[in-house]
């Protein structure tokens, strides 16, 4: 196997070794009545011509990843070192880690590190598990199934704000909808927005609702793949459609349920808009004991609310710090799976 | 030849990454995701010498509303205004702060709340310009313009509104509850203290009509209550005494009395909820400052016409209110000075009030005032004028400080909220609301 620089660094030799003479012109040839001077700035032109065409292809990238990307990480990175008020941006005392020795020490953050990972396990095993269930469902022959994928992608395109407020009317705990089924069933009304388990699972509800549904036409697109004869075979075999799902679909996902996972996992570790507004005033605390408080809420509370710029870069880089450990076990993980195979 | 075409094929191409580079950068610069239309810059508007001011606000100020731009264009040709909204305050303060520190982009005036002028007067004064030296400022409450006012004297806002506070109340419910219902009689009985109105509290659950609380929630009545100290987070020094206040002990007991005595219909301050609460009835009562009743009358709707009716609060206190204020960095100071000072002259925060029901920070305004023939019935006639400039005048002057706001919300969303809504006891609460301060200050 070729990895992808061996192939990088081989096009690049090849193209450096073409690029000494121009097609077309024989070296030494004057027959054609081109002054030899032009003729050699002409290739120099078109030899630098094709070496730096690609590069500038690929510019607007790397310049938009520098201006808007790189800089503020970097930029970021300096403030978390410094005692930085909102205020007084100009007025930036030297902190070294103590800012990162504060968060270290601050019940606060250990509380947002606990909630972004209990909502995120609680939101996106779920999701997955759902979406699953939905493809596979959405994959047989159905009656209008193209209406059915389109729906399943509705919630997707709504936003953020319109549904956390129905959700937030739906879970209001006096008079709202959810308690009113609940006491249908002879269950005593929930403080959604203030009981620790309860406002973790409204929050995770709200994006469990929001993305199942994509997922699922990922699902679905990498299910559409699966060659059939799979499965004729199998039913030949006597495998019944819960077993086919088992010992064919599954094992064939395996990548695109790879690719749904990290995804899901670095969305929420961001996990940021829902909590904020389902909150309602002052939603960036994340309830009066923090109790739904994600870091990206910590953070927005700390630098714009309260105006700690240098404490909440921290939390920033912080939060960086997770994504890459999130990353690096996905990682391993993949490297396991793909090893049992 | 055939180079040559080539040539000129890439070199369009090149010129067509570099445009497209160039259009997306230009793309990103302006995007604003906050719900906010926002072209800050106060481009020098259309031909012909015209001027374009933009003014930055945030909630509803009123000003749209009540014509004052459509009049003031009209009066002077030669200016257009446009006004950029963002609907959050904690959205919109942020963006201005760092936006005065880059020296660019801010609008000709920008809007500050009462929780941000000590920030702004303490930390901003040099980015704002002096507007002392233009206006009178005895047309406005002398607490008003202590607040926009810098150590050596420099005042960096022009007042607009005030809050000064009353309580409205459904007298059907009190009937029901066999309390007495006439507005003069019943701030006799609570008069000097909010602990009385919460004593009041009291008898009226012991008859309250079915599905009914006293009152809102908690939290208002706090509100309320510190509103009206003479001293809250911060001394007259700039020292932090949250801890020590006799103002904040006052006003939290009486809040913690509203939240284990079971008289709240513990609802939280504009959630949905809570307007839902004035439509059903679910309480009976709720601290209002002034620029409450309108809130109430869009809120509550048909079902209350007639039904609310408004008495004089305990203490007088104030509860929010804003400024206008002129960044150095605007690049038509003269024109942006004479805008600010027309919209918050008397004349115009009357016609302000008569449409939005903001009350003025001028006193001389105050006898001219007529709130809408409509207002006045929904709230059973009563005299709102009077009782908000009663309340207006005799406000104390209360020292703020640069960390007011987050001290506040953590007493209100953190502290009192767990004893009202988790059940935890008062000494809990305020034990979470201490961590929480020091947190906000750094300690």
């Amino acid at each position: 196997m070729t990895s992808p620089k061996q192939v990088l660094a081989h096009s690049a030799s090849s193209t450096g070794a073409a690029s000494g003479s121009s097609p077309g012109a024989a070296p030494g040839a004057h027959g054609r009545g081109w002054p030899a001077g032009a003729d050699s700035w002409r290739s120099r032109l078109y030899r630098w011509d094709m070496k730096a065409s690609p590069y500038a292809f690929v510019s607007p990238f790397f310049v938009l990843f520098a201006a808007f990307t790189l800089v503020p990480l970097l930029y970021t990175a300096w403030y978390s070192l410094h005692h930085v008020q909102l205020s007084a941006l100009d007025h930036q005392t030297w902190a070294g880690l103590d800012n990162y020795k504060n968060l270290l020490s601050s019940d606060f953050f250990w509380n947002a590190l606990r909630n972004t990972l209990a909502i995120g396990v609680i939101s996106t095993v779920p999701q997955l598990l759902a979406a699953l269930g939905l493809a596979h469902l959405l994959n047989y022959r159905l009656r209008g199934s193209t209406v059915w994928r389109v729906v399943m992608l509705t919630p997707y395109a709504t936003s953020v704000a319109a549904a956390t407020l129905v959700f937030t009317l739906l879970y209001s705990w006096d008079g709202g909808m959810v308690n009113w089924i609940l006491h249908f069933f002879g269950v005593d009304p929930v403080n959604w927005r203030e009981s620790d388990w309860g406002s973790r699972f409204a929050v995770s509800s709200i994006v469990i609702w929001r993305w199942t549904g994509y997922n699922a036409l990922i699902y679905l697109a990498a299910m559409q793949a699966i060659p059939a004869d799979l499965y004729e075979s199998a039913a030949i075999d006597g495998a019944n459609r819960w077993q086919q799902f088992r010992h064919v679909t599954v094992p064939q996902l395996r990548p695109t349920i790879l690719f749904t996972v990290v995804v899901s996992t670095i969305g929420a570790t961001q996990l940021f808009g829902e909590p904020l507004l389902f909150g309602g005033v002052s939603g960036s605390k994340g309830g009066s004991e923090h109790q739904y408080q994600t870091l990206g809420l910590y953070m927005y509370d700390q630098g714009w609310i309260i105006g700690n710029l240098g404490k909440a870069s921290a939390i920033a880089w912080s939060m960086f710090l997770v994504l890459l450990l999130v990353a690096a076990v996905n990682l391993l993980l993949t490297r396991r799976l793909r090893k049992a195979q | 030849m055939r180079t040559s075409i080539r040539r000129s094929q890439r070199l369009m191409a090149l010129a067509a990454v570099a445009a497209l580079t160039t259009g997306l950068l230009a793309g990103c610069a302006k995007d604003s995701n906050d719900g906010s239309s926002d072209n800050s810059g106060g481009g020098d508007g259309s031909g012909k010498g015209k001027i374009t001011l933009t003014i930055g606000t945030f909630g509803v100020f009123g000003y749209q509303q009540a014509g004052l731009y459509d009049e003031y264009m009209k009066l002077h040709p030669d200016i257009s205004i446009k006004e950029n909204v963002t609907t959050r305050t904690d959205v919109y303060w942020p963006k201005v702060l760092t936006r005065l520190q880059a020296g660019s982009g801010t609008d000709d005036i920008e809007a500050i709340e009462i929780g941000n002028i000590t920030e702004a007067v303490q930390t901003q004064a040099d980015k704002f310009v002096d507007l002392g030296k233009d206006v009178d400022r005895s047309q406005w409450l002398d607490w008003k313009n202590a607040q926009a006012t810098t150590k050596d004297g420099k005042l960096i806002g022009l007042g607009t509104d005030v809050g000064p506070m009353a309580v409205c109340y459904r007298k059907d419910l009190f009937q029901k509850a066999g309390l007495p219902t006439d507005r003069t009689r019943l701030a006799q009985l609570w008069k000097g203290d909010w602990s009385k109105y919460v004593d009041l509290g009291k008898q009226y659950m012991q008859k309250a009509p079915q599905g009914t609380k006293f009152v809102d929630s908690a939290s208002s009545v706090y509100n309320a209550a510190v509103g009206g100290a003479s001293e809250r987070y911060y001394d007259k020094g700039g020292n932090v005494v949250w801890d020590r206040s006799e103002g904040v002990k006052k006003a939290w007991d009486a809040a913690m009395t509203v939240a284990t005595s079971n008289m709240s219909a513990k609802l939280k301050q504009f959630d949905p909820t809570w307007d839902q609460g004035f439509a059903n009835g679910s309480f009976a009562s709720v601290a209002c400052p002034a620029w409450m009743i309108g809130y109430i009358e869009q809120k509550s709707g048909d079902s209350g016409k007639g039904k609310w009716d408004v008495a004089a609060a305990p203490a007088a206190s104030n509860w929010g209110g804003s400024f206008l204020g002129v960044p150095t960095a605007t690049r038509h100071q003269k024109e942006a000075v004479a805008l600010a000072k027309w919209l918050t002259a008397p004349e115009q925060q009357a016609k302000v009030f008569a449409k939005q029901a903001s009350f003025p920070s001028t006193p001389s305004a105050y006898p001219g005032l007529r709130p809408q023939a409509d207002t006045t019935a929904y709230f059973s006639n009563a005299p709102l004028t009077q009782i908000f400039s009663d309340a207006a005048k005799t406000i104390p002057a209360q020292p703020l400080g640069p960390k007011d706001k987050p001290i506040d919300n953590a007493i209100s969303d953190i502290g009192i909220l767990q004893v009202e809504q988790k059940g935890k006891s008062p000494s809990q609460g305020w034990d979470a609301a201490s961590k929480e301060i020091k947190d906000v200050l750094g300690q």
